[in-house]
C-alpha cells in the first residue's frame, strides 16, 4: 500500500472531525472520497498534507509515518494537493505559480541565485521547462500568452486547472484533489474527468479525490470510500456503494435536516 | 437598442462640499505655517511658491468638483458642459469664502498664543498685502476664478488636459530646482542657459516661455509614443532585447558615474544622503515588498551596521580599538547584521503581519535605547556616541568629501539593486512572493517558511548594515539619537510610495522624497507631515505605488489585445496545417 | 461544518529547533527576573516606603495606559485592526486640554471651582479626541474596510505621523507645561501607602470611567450592537444594526477614553508635546495585548499590570542584575514585555475576545 491511514483522529474544540479512521490506497489507484458536508473529507486531506496535526493515529506513506512532518516535507516525499476553494498565488503569473511547485525539487540557494552560476541558470531553465510542460497537459488553455498572465485574471475553470498543474509539477506520487469539478459546467466536468484518468495513465500518479458529482465518481474511481461524521461507513466499487443502505441513509439524513 | 436615460449630472451640492474641504485644506496649510514658509521661494515675478500651493488647492477643487460622474449602464455617457464649469465656480467660491473668513478672523483676533503660525505676516500674504476687508474679498474672488478655471479644464480633451497640467507642474519644478540646475550647467560649462532661464529670483520670462513650450509640446506630441516604444522593446526576441537592456544599463551607469564631477560638492552631498536611504529602501523592499513582512524596526539594522563599523574602525572607540579599515571591518558588519537579522526574525516567525510590525517596532526602539544607555556606555559611548570614524580608503586613495563618497554609496546601491533583481527572479524570490500571498499554501507547496522568512530578514539586515557602515564613515561619527523610529518609517514610505516590490519605483521614491527635502529646506519642517499624508493617500488611492512592479501593471484591455493577437496567430497556424 | 471549524483551528508547525530556542529565551527571562529581584531585594537599596511609592506611581500611570488601551482593544475587537494612530488621538486631547487649562488658570474659577474647571478641561480633551478618532475612521479607515490587513495598518502609520506633525505645526513643537492645580498639591496616606492627590484623582477617575464603559458595553442597546458587530458584521447587518454607525461609535468611545486619558496624563506628568502620544500609545497597545486583545476588562488589568511592571521592573530586576541607571531602561522593559507577551502568550492573561477570522 502506498498510503495507509490507521486509527487517525482529530478533534476540534469538542467536535470530532475524524474518528479512528482507517484508509488504504494502493499504488496507481484512483480512489474517490465522498460523504455529506462536514463528514471530515477536507480535514482528512489537511491531516495527510501536514497542514494540521493529528491528535492520534498514523499516516504511513510508502511505509513511513508522516504525522508530525511539515507540509513542505510531506510534499517533498510526494503528496501534493489542490484546495476546495482554489488557493493560487493571485499576483504571480501562471507560469510562476507552477514554477513555485518545483521548489522542493530544486536547490538553488541565495548565493547561487545572486552569483547566477551556470548551475543556477540550468536549474532555472529546467524549472521553466517543467512548468510549461505541466501547463501543456491541459491543451492550449494555459499556454502561450497565458504563461505571463497573473493567476487572478484566469477564469474559474482555468484556475482549477492551474491548481492541478501546480500540484503535478511537484512530481508527486500521490495527488489529492479536493472537489476538482466544483463550479464547472458539464462539459468542463467531463473533460476534467477524462483528465484525471489521463494523469494516472501518463504520469502514473495515484489519485485520491473528494468529489460530490456522482457522474465523476462513477466515471473514474476504482474504489469509493464513504465518510460520515469522521468515520468510514462504506467502501467498495461505485456499484457496491450506490446500493449501500448506510450510505443512502447518511445522504438522506443530511438532506432531511437541511 | 434600448432608450438611454439622460446622463447623470454633476451635483452642485457636492461641489460646494468639495469647495469647503478645499477651504479647510487651505486654512490648514496656512495655520501650520506652510504658506508663510513657502513665501520666500519665488517661482516667477511676484508669484511665490505659497501662491502656487493655494492655486493648486483651489483650481484642484474646481477640477474635482466639475468631474463628470461615472458612466453607468443604461445612462448616456456624461459630457462636460456649462454645468460642470458652474460646479467648479461654486467649489472655488465656497472655498474662497471660508478662506476669506479665516483672513478676517486671523487679521482681527490675535491667535498667536495658541497657533504660533497664524501671524500678521501670514495674513498679509493671504490678503495680497492689502487692507483686511479688500484683501479677504480679493482672496475669495481669486479662489472663485481658480475654481472656475479648474472646472473649465474638464471641458478640454484628455490629451490637452494632461499637457496643461504637466506644463504647470514642470514650470513649478524648474523654478524650485534652480539650485540643482545651476551647478549642473556650471559643471557642463553652459552657464548661459541658467542665465537665460532664471532671474535673480525665480524664472525669467524667457525661462517661463521656454519651459512651457518645451514641456507642453513634448506632452502633446509624445503622448502614447513612450509606451509604444516600450511595447516594441518587449516584442524584440529575447537575445536582442537583452542587448538593448544591457546597453541601456551601461549608459545609465556611465551617466551615474559622471554625476558628481558635473554637479559639484553640494549636490553630491545631497545625493549621497539620499543614496544611503535608497540603499536601505532597497533592503526593506526585500523584506516588505518581496516577502511581505512589515518590519517597522528596520532602523535597528542600520544602527547595528553603523555601530559595528564605528567600534571596529575608530581609534577612540571606548572599549576596544582594533582600528580596522572600512573594508576589513565589512565582513564583521555583515556577520553582526546577519546575527541581528536572525535574532529579530526568529521570535516573530509565527506572528501575523500587524503583530509582527509592532514587535519589530519594539525591537527597533530597544536597540536605540540600549545604544543610548549608561549600561552599555563602556562599549558604545551612550549619548556621546563614537567619533572619529575614519574615511574609507582604497589602497592609497582615501575617500574624502562627498564627491568620493558618492562613488562608494553608488557601488553599494548598485550592488543592492542587482541583488534585489537577482533574487526576485529566482527560486527564493518566488518562494517569498508565494509566502507573501498565502503563507499556508506556500508551505503546502513545498516552501520552507522558516528558511524563507529568515533569509528575508538576514538579507534585509545586511543591506541596512551597509547603509549604516557608509553612514558612519560619511558623517565620521555615530550617535544613538540618529536611529529613531522615524528612520524606519521614512524608509517604509520610500518603499511604499515608489511601489512595493518594484525596484525602479523604490529608486525614484528615494530620490524624490529624500533628495527633494534636502534641496528645498523649506520642506524640511513639513517632511513627516507630507510623508504621513502620502502614506494615507497611497493606501487609499494607489496601493500599488507610483511605479508598480511589473506584475501589477498589466491592464485588462492590454491583455485582451494580446489575447486576440495570440488567438489569431494560432488560428492561422491551424489553417496552415 | 467541519470545514469551517478547521479553518479556525490553529495550525501547529512543528519546529523543534525553533521551539527549543524559544524555550531557552523563556528560561533566560525567568531566570533573569528571579535573579535580579533576589539581589535587589536582598541588597535593601530601596526602603519599603520607596517600593510603595513605585507601586502607586505604577498604578497611576497604569490607569492612563488602561484608558488608552480601551480604544485599541475595542477597535481591534470589532475590526481586527490596530489603530496605530490611537496614541496621537490621545495626544491631541492632551494638547487641547493644555490650552483650555491655561485659559482657565488665568481666571478665578481655577481656584474657586477646582473640580468644575478640571471637569471642563477633561471634557474638552475628550471631545477633541472623539472628533479626531471619528474623523480618522471616516476619512482614512472606512474606505479600506475589507482590504488585506496590512493596508489599513499602513494607513494608520501614516495617520499617526500626519497627526503628530499637524499638531506640531498648529501648536508649535515645544513642550507645554500644565498649570499648577493648587487644590491637588500634596499627598495623603492610604492603607500605609503615600498617595499624591493628583494620583488619587487619576486612579479614581480612570476606574470610574472604566466601570462606566463596561456597563455601557454590557447593558445598553448600543453596547449590544457593538458586540454583535464584533462577532459578525454581516449577520449584524442582517439583524438591522447600522454597522457603519456602530463602528463610528466604537471609535468615538475609544477616542473619548483616550481624551480623558490625555487629561489624566497631564495631571501625572505635567507636560505634553507633539510626540507625547507615541510611546504611551505603544505601551497601551502592549497593555491591551497583555490583557487579551478585544477584551475590555483585560485592557484595564493589562494597563495596570504594565504600569506596575514599568515602574517597578527596572529597580527590581535590572538594578539587581547590576545594570547602572536602570530607570533609563524603563521603556526597554515595557517593550520587552510586549515582545515576550506576543511571543509566548499572544492571547493575553484574560484571553482574546476576537471572533475568529473567516476565510
Amino acid at each position: 500500500m502506498l498510503l495507509e491511514v490507521t486509527g487517525l483522529s482529530k478533534v476540534f474544540g469538542g467536535v470530532t472531525a475524524i474518528d479512528d479512521l482507517d484508509i488504504a490506497v494502493g499504488e496507481g489507484e484512483i480512489v474517490s472520497i465522498i460523504g455529506p458536508n462536514g463528514a471530515g473529507k477536507t480535514t482528512l486531506f489537511n491531516l495527510m498534507t501536514g497542514m494540521i496535526l493529528a491528535d492520534g493515529g498514523k499516516i504511513l506513506f510508502d511505509g513511513r509515518d508522516i504525522v508530525g512532518m511539515r507540509p513542505s516535507q510531506i510534499l517533498h516525499l510526494g503528496i501534493a494537493r489542490t484546495f476546495q476553494n482554489v488557493r493560487l498565488f493571485p499576483e504571480m503569473s501562471v507560469r510562476e505559480n507552477v514554477m513555485l511547485a518545483r521548489h522542493c525539487r530544486t536547490k538553488s540557494g541565495v548565493l547561487r541565485s545572486i552569483l547566477r552560476l551556470p548551475s543556477f541558470r540550468k536549474e532555472e531553465e529546467e524549472t521553466k521547462k517543467r512548468a510549461e510542460e505541466a501547463l501543456g497537459f491541459f491543451g492550449k488553455r494555459l499556454v502561450g500568452y497565458r504563461f505571463d498572465q497573473p493567476a487572478a485574471s484566469l477564469s474559474y475553470a482555468n484556475r482549477r486547472r492551474l491548481e492541478i498543474a501546480r500540484a503535478m509539477a511537484s512530481d508527486p506520487r500521490i495527488l489529492l484533489l479536493d472537489e476538482p469539478t466544483a463550479g464547472m459546467n458539464p462539459r468542463e466536468t467531463k473533460e476534467l474527468t477524462e483528465l484525471v484518468g489521463k494523469i494516472r495513465e501518463e504520469k502514473s500518479i495515484t489519485i485520491v479525490m473528494i468529489e460530490h458529482d456522482m457522474q465523476v465518481v462513477r466515471g473514474v474511481s476504482d474504489r469509493v470510500i464513504v465518510l460520515d461524521y469522521g468515520r468510514k461507513i462504506a467502501e467498495g466499487s461505485y456499484a457496491e456503494i450506490a446500493g449501500n443502505e448506510r450510505v443512502i441513509e447518511a445522504y438522506l439524513g443530511t438532506k432531511a435536516t437541511t | 437598442m434600448t432608450e438611454l436615460l439622460a446622463a447623470r449630472q454633476v451635483k452642485l451640492g457636492d461641489a460646494i462640499k468639495t469647495g469647503l474641504v478645499a477651504g479647510i485644506v487651505a486654512i490648514f496649510v496656512s495655520a501650520i505655517g506652510m504658506v508663510q514658509r513657502f513665501d520666500s521661494r519665488i517661482i516667477f515675478s511676484s508669484v511665490t511658491f505659497s501662491y502656487v500651493l493655494l492655486i493648486g488647492i483651489f483650481a484642484g477643487s474646481g477640477y474635482q468638483a466639475a468631474r463628470p460622474p461615472l458612466r453607468l449602464e443604461g445612462y448616456e455617457a456624461p459630457k462636460a458642459g456649462v454645468r460642470n464649469v458652474l460646479a467648479g465656480l461654486l467649489a472655488g467660491t465656497a472655498g474662497g469664502i471660508l478662506l476669506a473668513l479665516f483672513i478676517l478672523v486671523a487679521g482681527t483676533a490675535n491667535l498667536r498664543p495658541i497657533f504660533p503660525n497664524i501671524s500678521p505676516e501670514l495674513v498679509e500674504i493671504l490678503a495680497f498685502g492689502r487692507e483686511l476687508g479688500l484683501g479677504a474679498t480679493l482672496a475669495a474672488l481669486a479662489a472663485a476664478v481658480l475654481g472656475l478655471l479648474g472646472g473649465a479644464l474638464q471641458l478640454v480633451p484628455q490629451r490637452l488636459k494632461k499637457a496643461i497640467g504637466g506644463t504647470f507642474l514642470w514650470i513649478v519644478l524648474f523654478a524650485l530646482l534652480r539650485g540643482v540646475l545651476a551647478p549642473v550647467t556650471r559643471g557642463l560649462g553652459i552657464t548661459s542657459l541658467t542665465d537665460l532661464l532664471y532671474e535673480r529670483q525665480g524664472l525669467s520670462i524667457a525661462g517661463l516661455v521656454a519651459v512651457a513650450v518645451v514641456v507642453f509640446s513634448s506632452y502633446f506630441f509624445l503622448a502614447g509614443r513612450v509606451r509604444a516604444a516600450r511595447g516594441g522593446l518587449e516584442r524584440l526576441p529575447e537575445n536582442r532585447r537583452r542587448i538593448v537592456v544591457l546597453a541601456g544599463l551601461a549608459v545609465v551607469t556611465l551617466f551615474l558615474g559622471a554625476i558628481p564631477q558635473v554637479v559639484g560638492v553640494f549636490l553630491s552631498e545631497v545625493l549621497s544622503a539620499a543614496g544611503i536611504f535608497l540603499l536601505m529602501a532597497l533592503g526593506l523592499n526585500i523584506v516588505v515588498g518581496f516577502a511581505g513582512l512589515l518590519d517597522l524596526g528596520y532602523v535597528a539594522f542600520f544602527a547595528v551596521g553603523a555601530y559595528t563599523t564605528a567600534v571596529l574602525t575608530s581609534p577612540i572607540s571606548p572599549r576596544f580599538t582594533p582600528e580596522l579599515t572600512f573594508w576589513a571591518a565589512l565582513p564583521f558588519v555583515i556577520l553582526t547584521a546577519a546575527i541581528a537579522g536572525i535574532m529579530v526574525g526568529t521570535p516573530v516567525l509565527r506572528m501575523r503581519g500587524d503583530y509582527l510590525a509592532i514587535v519589530t517596532l519594539g525591537f527597533g526602539e530597544i536597540a536605540r535605547l540600549l545604544f543610548l544607555s549608561d549600561w552599555l556606555e563602556p562599549t558604545f559611548g551612550a549619548a556621546r556616541g563614537i567619533r572619529r570614524v575614519p574615511d574609507i580608503a582604497l589602497g592609497p586613495i582615501v575617500m574624502k568629501g562627498p564627491q568620493d563618497y558618492y562613488y562608494a554609496i553608488l557601488l553599494f546601491v548598485l550592488l543592492a539593486a542587482y541583488v534585489s533583481w537577482a533574487l526576485q527572479e529566482s527560486r527564493i524570490g518566488r518562494a517569498w512572493m508565494a509566502m507573501r500571498e498565502d503563507e499556508s499554501v506556500a508551505e503546502a507547496m513545498g516552501v520552507n517558511i522558516v528558511a524563507a522568512k529568515l533569509w528575508a530578514f538576514v538579507i534585509g539586515a545586511i543591506i541596512a548594515s551597509f547603509g549604516g557602515a557608509l553612514f558612519a564613515t560619511r558623517i565620521g561619527s555615530v550617535f544613538p539619537q540618529t536611529f529613531s523610529v522615524v528612520v524606519s518609517v521614512t524608509i517604509l514610505v520610500l518603499v511604499i510610495v515608489g511601489g512595493l516590490a518594484s525596484i525602479p519605483g523604490v529608486m525614484l521614491g528615494a530620490l524624490a522624497l529624500v533628495a527633494l527635502p534636502e534641496l528645498l529646506r523649506e520642506f524640511e519642517q513639513f517632511r513627516f507631515l507630507i510623508y504621513g499624508a502620502l502614506l494615507i493617500f497611497m493606501m487609499l488611492k494607489r496601493p500599488e505605488g507610483l511605479i508598480p512592479s511589473r506584475r501589477r501593471t498589466r491592464e485588462l484591455h492590454e491583455e485582451e489585445v494580446e489575447q486576440d493577437a495570440w488567438l489569431k496567430a494560432e488560428a492561422a497556424k491551424q489553417e496552415a496545417n | 461544518m467541519a470545514e469551517t471549524v478547521e479553518a479556525k483551528a490553529p495550525r501547529r508547525i512543528q519546529l523543534p529547533v525553533l521551539d527549543s530556542f524559544l524555550w531557552l529565551i523563556r528560561l533566560a527571562a525567568i531566570f533573569a527576573v528571579v535573579w535580579g529581584a533576589y539581589f535587589s531585594l536582598s541588597s535593601g537599596r530601596l526602603s519599603g516606603a520607596q517600593w510603595k511609592d513605585l507601586v502607586i506611581f505604577g498604578l497611576s500611570q497604569g490607569s492612563v495606559y488602561a484608558l488608552i488601551a480601551l480604544g485599541y482593544t475595542m477597535v481591534y475587537g470589532v475590526l481586527r485592526f490596530i489603530n496605530f494612530a490611537h496614541g496621537e488621538v490621545f495626544m491631541s486631547g492632551a494638547m487641547v486640554a493644555f490650552f483650555v487649562a491655561r485659559g482657565l488658570s488665568r481666571t478665578a474659577m481655577w481656584t474657586d471651582q477646582v473640580f468644575l474647571s478640571l471637569f471642563l478641561v477633561m471634557l474638552a480633551s475628550a471631545a477633541t479626541s472623539t472628533v479626531i478618532a471619528v474623523a480618522l475612521e471616516r476619512i482614512a479607515y472606512r474606505p479600506l474596510r475589507g482590504k488585506p490587513r496590512l493596508i489599513p495598518f499602513i494607513t494608520a502609520i501614516g495617520a499617526s505621523f500626519f497627526l503628530q506633525y499637524a499638531i506640531a505645526g498648529l501648536f508649535g513643537f515645544g513642550f507645554k507645561s500644565f498649570p499648577q492645580v493648587p487644590a491637588l498639591s500634596g499627598s495623603f496616606f492610604f492603607a500605609g501607602f503615600r498617595v499624591l492627590k493628583t494620583q488619587s484623582v487619576v486612579i479614581v477617575a480612570a476606574v470610574l470611567m472604566m466601570i462606566g464603559l463596561y456597563l455601557f458595553v454590557e447593558r445598553t442597546r448600543t453596547g449590544k450592537a457593538m458586540r454583535a458587530v464584533a462577532e459578525d458584521q454581516e449577520i449584524a447587518r442582517l439583524m438591522g444594526i447600522n454597522v457603519d454607525r456602530t463602528i463610528s461609535i466604537v471609535f468615538a468611545v475609544g477616542g473619548a477614553m483616550a481624551g480623558a486619558a490625555g487629561f489624566l496624563y497631564l495631571l501625572v506628568f505635567q507636560q505634553v508635546f507633539f510626540l507625547t502620544g507615541f510611546i504611551p500609545g505603544i505601551k497601551a497597545f502592549t497593555a491591551a495585548v497583555v490583557g487579551g486583545i478585544g477584551n475590555i476588562p483585560g485592557a484595564m488589568i493589562g494597563g495596570l499590570l504594565l504600569g506596575g511592571i514599568e515602574s517597578i521592573g527596572p529597580s527590581l530586576v535590572l538594578t539587581g542584575l547590576g545594570i547602572p541607571s536602570a530607570h533609563q531602561l524603563k521603556d526597554v522593559v515595557a517593550f520587552l514585555a510586549l515582545v515576550m507577551i506576543l511571543i509566548f502568550k499572544p492571547s493575553g492573561v484574560l484571553g482574546e475576545r476576537v471572533a475568529e477570522d473567516r476565510a
